[in-house]
Formats: structure tokens, C-alpha cells, sequence
């Protein structure tokens, strides 16, 4: 298990090294002029504050040592100010933005965070709930109506899903709001005696003992969690079903069943956990499929997160704002991706032995 | 093979085993062809698909007939009827801009007067134009973008897997890191990068789908060409000499190449899907053009109000998600026809 680990680990230079790389390249697509929001937050006036600038940051230098200063900045040898160096954490300026992108992404990120933290269970266990009553009833009823929830529900694109959401139970029903909370919430939050332990509202809410705003949070959250879910429901549906309707047709089940076993026990004790292990790599995927996922639905439901500003950023083309996004979103899904697969090599030995 | 019933006395024969007889249509196509066909129109799922997809084939060929445009030059500029920002409901009378009435109108209303058939959007952009002649955008979009990426990723994993070693392993680490990024992010940036080089056009968005799109291909066919390449039908090509550019070009693609080509045709739908996603967005081609995401789009400052005004999302909308779910049927479809062992994977 270790040795798997330390292979696994070896393997995070390389994709961190790369996926900079490929961001940086895209960087150098960019404008001296533009690429200037990496260091300074105004758009330098004339040709000779653009030379200052070039000559300053190094943009006339070969490509190798402008790679170098992205990443670790330049310091100032007067002042000891170190500008730029995305390793220290310093995105350059957002112009659509007015701020730093790193401030932008402290201030929106816990928010789209919240949101995933919520919509991984419903995803994950609803999709497994739906496939295995699909198997288990193969070709019945539900079954069918499985297969049509999955072919309809690969063909709705999310951002048609949201709109008929806010169609039906908001401008109808009134009953789910978009946004992130009411007013009277917000401002409650934003009082002296409301401390800030997670930055995480949901978890704020119940650590300051407010239940009414938790609850408040989570009316704002049903649709957005509802999008994020629906479509990997489907997914999550196909595999399920496939992988236990093999397993279902084992010898070992039929052993089960005929050493006389109730039909409960034979599904969910000897036949789901094996039945598991595609499952276990789709959840892993769809971490990052919920990642992408949030820019499409907060966009639609106005909800204040990393999702909605990178989409916003994009469209008033403001490129060194959505790198700065990119680049942030890269290394929580490298880390990400090795958690599951350290978990993945702990669920099933086979893969940490091959 | 062509099968002919022996001649003489053979009622022995017929009762033992039954011959099959073999239709025109199935010489003419071939036994492959002939089973893609028969497996397609078997299943009501399939046959819907495909009437869909028909259906979305005759509005695109026929979009100068069914919603004639107003410039004739730039027809795929969405009329509008005046500039005021709030939508009008389906069956408002056309005033200014009036674009020529279409042949079908006056036979079935009985009537001159040209309406919105489905109600303006903001900014009194026509809904009816836009799914009209949006098809074709979504079809050139949809083909070029599957058919690039297709071509990428079958190169790619293809050499990568044919050559294998230091090569195999550059091209799928260099896969590894254009996975990690979600799809959608990436093409955003990438998007919003080239537009201002190259002016806001269906290009960039293409360009960005293309270019972070292939790695699936590529992976997937890798896999299948690793088993062929190990046959001795192979072995045998390389024994007498055969090139390497020629052995794996014309020896193992065309035995592994199917299931990816099915892959490639499930993609169209999921292409069009990311397509619209980003010109919802607001990436893509400028303002007024016909493109189902950009109509959708308009929505997006009236949700407060969409109860007053659903047509301008319920319309586009459902267009959109039947002509995803007319290529999601017919891939479903195929893939079971093609290639059984595919079943659940994809």
C-alpha cells in the first residue's frame, strides 16, 4: 500500500508542472498590455509605462525564465514586495473585478464549496439507490422508467434544467429563491455578534446556533443541488445497474440464494459491495464534474460563487481573471484526483498491486 | 455470401435446416450494413431517434423556405422587430422589419399578416428564426467539431499506442493533463483567448471544443488498437516487411477503429450541449445570431418574471433537448447493434 502511495505521489509533480504549463501557455496567447494584469491593477497609459512594465516583469525575456516569474513573482529589491508568483498565491489583478483574483477566490469560494459539500450525497446515493432498484427489478417497471429518467436526463442540458426549475418553483410556486440568502439573512450574518468560524454559511448558521439562516441557506441550495445532481444521476444510474446486473448473475449469489438467504441480504450484503468498485472511480470523476458543473448552475441561479465569476470574468474577456480560476480549480482536482485514488487503491487491492 | 437453396429433392434438407433467404436490400448493403440497418429501425427508442434527427435534417435544409430572412445575404442574423427590451408572447403581430412571408403561412391562417410565431425574446429578437435557423448552426457546429475531434484523437492513440514506449508515454501523460482541468473551464478560457484575435464568431468556441475534446478518443481507441496490434495477422505483415505507416494504417485502424467512430456518433448530441452551454454563457458567436444557446441566453436577465414569459425559454429549450436526445437515441442504439461488449460502459 505504501509503495502504491509514494508511485501515486511521484506522479503530482508532473501534473502540476503540466497543468501550469498549459496555463501559462495560454497566457502567452495574450498581450503584453493584457498580461500586465499579472503584476500591475491599472492598464498601463502609454507606449513608455508599457516599456517600463515589459522591462520591469521580464516580458522581453526567453519564455523559460517568464515561466519562472510567474511562478514565483518578482520582488522588489527596495521595498522587499514581492508582486505576482501564482506559488505564493497571488493571481495577478482582476479588471472586470476590481480586486485581486485571490481575493475574489477567498471571498466566492467557500460559497461554491457550501454547494458541492451538499450536492455530493444526493448525487452519489440516489444515483447508487436508482441503479440498484433498476438491476434488481431488471426489466420491470422501474426499470424501464430508469432508462427513460437516463436518456432524458443525458439529453437536458443543465442550463435548460435550471431555467424550467426557476420557471416552475420560483416565478410559479415561489417557493425556492435563487441567489444565496435573503436579505434579512444576509444581514444578520453580517452582524458584530455573528462570528465567522468556517466561512462555509450552512456551517456558520448551525455553529452560531441560527437555525432560521441554515435553513434559509439551504432553501437557496435545493435547485442548485438539484441541477448538479440530475445529470449524474443518469451516469450514475447506467453503471450501478450494469455492474450489478454482472454481478447479480454470479455463482456465488446464486450460492446465496439457494443456502437459503432472505433476497434483502443476497442484494445488500453479498452482491452490492462488490458491485461497488466502478462506482467508487465514477464518484472520483464526478468531483470533477461537479467542479465544472458549478459554472453553468451558478450562473443561472445568480449564486454568488468561483463558478459564476470565472463565467462573468470569461465574457468580458478578462483572461487573467479565469486563469487565475483555472489554475486554482487545477490544484484542488490534482489533489482531489489522488485522494481517490489512494481510496480507490484501498477499496480494491487489485489495482494497487497491478 | 449469396445462399442459394440446392437443387433436386431436398425436403430432408429444408426440415433440418432452415435456409434464410437473402432480400435485395441485404445484398445490396452487405451483411454488416444490412444488421446496422435492421438492428436500428427494430426498437421504437431508435426509430424515434432517428425520425427526430430527420425531422432536424429537413427544418435545416428547408430554413429558407419555412422562415424566409429578412437579408438574404447574412441570414443568419435573427430579425428584430423593433429594439424594446421586454419579450412579446407567441402571435404578436410583425410591424417593423418585416422579414417575407413564408409559403405555408397563408394556406393554414388564412391571413397576410406575418406573426411571431413563437413570441420575441428581450431586445425583440425573433424566437421562431432563431430555433429555425439555429439547426443549421447546431449541425455545422456539431459535425465539424465531432468530426475534428475524431480524426485528433484516432492519431494520436493510435501512434501512441502502435509505437508505444517513450512515445505512448508523452502523448497519454500530455492526455493526463488536458483531462485534469473540466471540460468546460478549459474551453471557456480557451475561448475567450482567441475571440479577441479573431472576432466573435462560432470559430473560437469551435476551435476551444476541438482542441479540449479529443483526449476520450484517443484513450479509447488506444485500448482497442493494443489488442489488435498483438494478432499474428500482424506479426505476419511485419515478418514480410511491411511499413510501419502501412501496417498501422491499413492493417490494425480499420479492425479497431468501429467502436470509436460509435463513440464519435454518441458525441454529437454532447457537442451541441457544450456548444450551447458556452454561447449561454455568452461565449461564441456575436449578439443576433441564430444559435440556440445565445436565444436561450436572453432568458437570463427575465427570470424573475418567467412566469410571464416562459416562451422565451420553454421553445428553445425543447428544441434543443430533442435534437440531443434524437443523436442520444440513435447512438444508444448503434452502440448496442455494433458492439455488445459496450453495453454500460460508455
Amino acid at each position: 500500500m505504501i509503495t502504491y502511495i509514494l508511485r501515486r505521489l511521484m506522479l503530482v509533480p508532473l501534473l502540476l508542472f503540466g497543468v501550469t504549463a498549459l496555463i501559462f501557455s495560454m497566457l502567452q496567447l495574450l498581450s503584453p498590455v493584457e498580461r500586465t494584469a499579472l503584476y500591475v491593477r491599472d492598464i498601463p497609459k502609454n507606449d513608455k509605462q508599457i516599456e517600463g512594465i515589459i522591462k520591469r516583469y521580464g516580458f522581453d525575456k526567453p519564455v523559460y525564465v517568464q515561466y519562472w516569474n510567474w511562478l514565483v513573482g518578482r520582488v522588489d529589491k527596495a521595498t522587499g514586495v514581492r508582486s505576482g508568483g501564482i506559488l505564493y498565491g497571488d493571481f495577478g489583478y482582476s479588471r472586470s473585478g476590481s480586486q485581486p483574483v485571490a481575493d475574489i477566490i477567498r471571498n466566492r469560494f467557500p460559497n461554491t464549496l457550501d454547494l458541492t459539500i451538499w450536492a455530493i450525497a444526493p448525487v452519489i446515493l440516489v444515483g447508487i439507490w436508482l441503479g440498484v432498484q433498476a438491476a434488481v427489478h431488471h426489466n420491470g417497471i422501474i426499470d424501464q422508467a430508469a432508462r427513460i429518467f437516463s436518456i432524458v436526463g443525458t439529453s437536458l442540458p443543465t442550463f435548460v434544467f435550471g431555467l424550467l426549475m426557476l420557471l416552475v418553483f420560483y416565478a410559479n410556486l415561489e417557493w425556492f429563491p435563487p441567489g444565496r440568502l435573503s436579505d434579512w439573512a444576509a444581514k444578520a450574518m453580517e452582524a458584530d455578534n455573528f462570528r465567522t468560524y468556517t466561512s462555509l454559511t450552512t456551517f456558520d448558521a448551525l455553529l452560531n446556533g441560527r437555525f432560521d439562516i441554515f435553513l434559509d441557506a439551504l432553501r437557496h441550495m435545493v435547485m442548485p443541488i438539484l441541477t448538479l445532481s440530475y445529470i449524474s444521476w443518469a451516469t450514475f444510474l447506467r453503471v450501478t445497474r450494469a455492474s450489478m446486473l454482472e454481478t447479480l448473475r454470479m455463482e456465488y449469489v446464486t450460492t446465496a440464494r439457494a443456502k437459503g438467504l432472505p433476497e434483502r441480504d443476497v442484494i445488500f450484503k453479498h452482491a452490492q459491495p462488490n458491485a461497488m468498485l466502478p462506482v467508487v472511480t465514477l464518484a472520483g470523476f464526478s468531483i470533477v464534474g461537479l467542479l465544472g458543473g458549478v459554472i453553468i448552475t451558478e450562473t443561472v441561479f445568480n449564486y454568488p460563487g468561483i463558478g459564476s465569476a470565472a463565467a462573468t470574468a470569461a465574457t468580458q474577456l478578462d483572461v487573467v481573471t479565469v486563469l487565475g480560476f483555472a489554475i486554482f480549480t487545477g490544484l484542488i482536482l490534482i489533489i482531489s484526483n489522488l485522494v481517490v485514488d489512494v481510496l480507490y487503491g484501498y477499496v480494491d487491492p487489485r489495482v494497487r498491486l497491478s | 455470401m449469396a445462399q442459394s437453396i440446392p437443387s433436386g429433392d431436398n425436403t430432408l434438407l429444408r426440415e433440418t435446416v432452415t435456409i434464410r433467404q437473402i432480400g435485395w436490400l441485404e445484398r445490396f448493403l452487405g451483411p454488416d450494413n444490412y444488421r446496422v440497418m435492421t438492428g436500428l429501425l427494430k426498437t421504437p427508442a431508435s426509430i424515434i431517434g432517428l425520425f427526430l434527427i430527420g425531422m432536424f435534417i429537413v427544418i435545416a435544409l428547408a430554413a429558407p423556405l419555412i422562415a424566409p430572412p429578412v437579408d438574404a445575404d447574412d441570414p443568419y442574423k435573427i430579425p428584430r422587430d423593433g429594439f424594446s427590451a421586454e419579450p412579446k408572447p407567441g402571435g404578436t403581430e410583425w410591424k417593423r422589419n418585416v422579414p417575407p412571408l413564408p409559403f405555408w403561412w397563408k394556406p393554414i391562417m388564412k391571413t397576410d399578416q406575418w406573426v411571431h410565431v413563437m413570441g420575441t425574446s428581450q431586445g425583440q429578437y425573433d424566437i421562431f428564426y432563431g430555433i429555425i435557423w439555429g439547426t443549421r448552426t447546431a449541425f455545422k457546429t456539431g459535425l465539424v467539431v465531432t468530426f475534428a475531434t475524431l480524426i485528433i484523437g484516432i492519431l494520436v492513440g493510435s501512434v501512441s499506442a502502435y509505437f508505444g514506449g517513450w512515445v505512448d508515454n508523452l502523448l497519454m501523460r500530455i492526455v493526463d493533463i488536458l483531462m485534469i482541468l473540466p471540460g468546460i473551464l478549459a474551453a471557456l478560457i480557451l475561448a475567450a483567448v482567441i475571440t479577441p484575435k479573431i472576432g466573435k464568431s462560432l470559430i473560437p468556441t469551435m476551435i476551444a471544443l476541438i482542441a479540449f475534446g479529443w483526449m476520450g478518443f484517443s484513450r479509447f481507441i488506444r485500448g482497442d488498437i493494443l489488442s489488435v496490434k498483438e494478432r499474428d495477422y500482424i506479426l505476419a505483415a511485419r515478418v514480410v516487411g511491411v511499413k510501419d505507416s502501412r501496417i498501422l494504417f491499413r492493417h490494425i485502424l480499420p479492425n479497431a477503429i468501429f467502436p470509436t467512430l460509435v463513440l464519435g456518433s454518441l458525441a454529437i448530441g454532447d457537442v451541441v450541449l457544450s456548444f450551447a452551454a458556452l454561447s449561454f454563457l455568452g461565449i461564441g458567436a456575436e449578439v443576433g445570431y441564430a444559435d440556440w444557446g445565445q436565444v436561450l441566453s436572453f432568458a437570463r436577465n427575465w427570470i424573475t418574471s418567467l412566469n410571464t414569459y416562459w416562451y422565451i425559454i420553454v421553445w428553445p429549450g425543447l428544441t434543443l433537448v430533442l435534437y440531443v436526445m434524437g443523436w442520444n437515441l440513435i447512438g444508444d442504439a448503434l452502440r448496442d447493434v455494433l458492439d455488445p461488449r459496450l453495453r454500460g460502459k460508455i
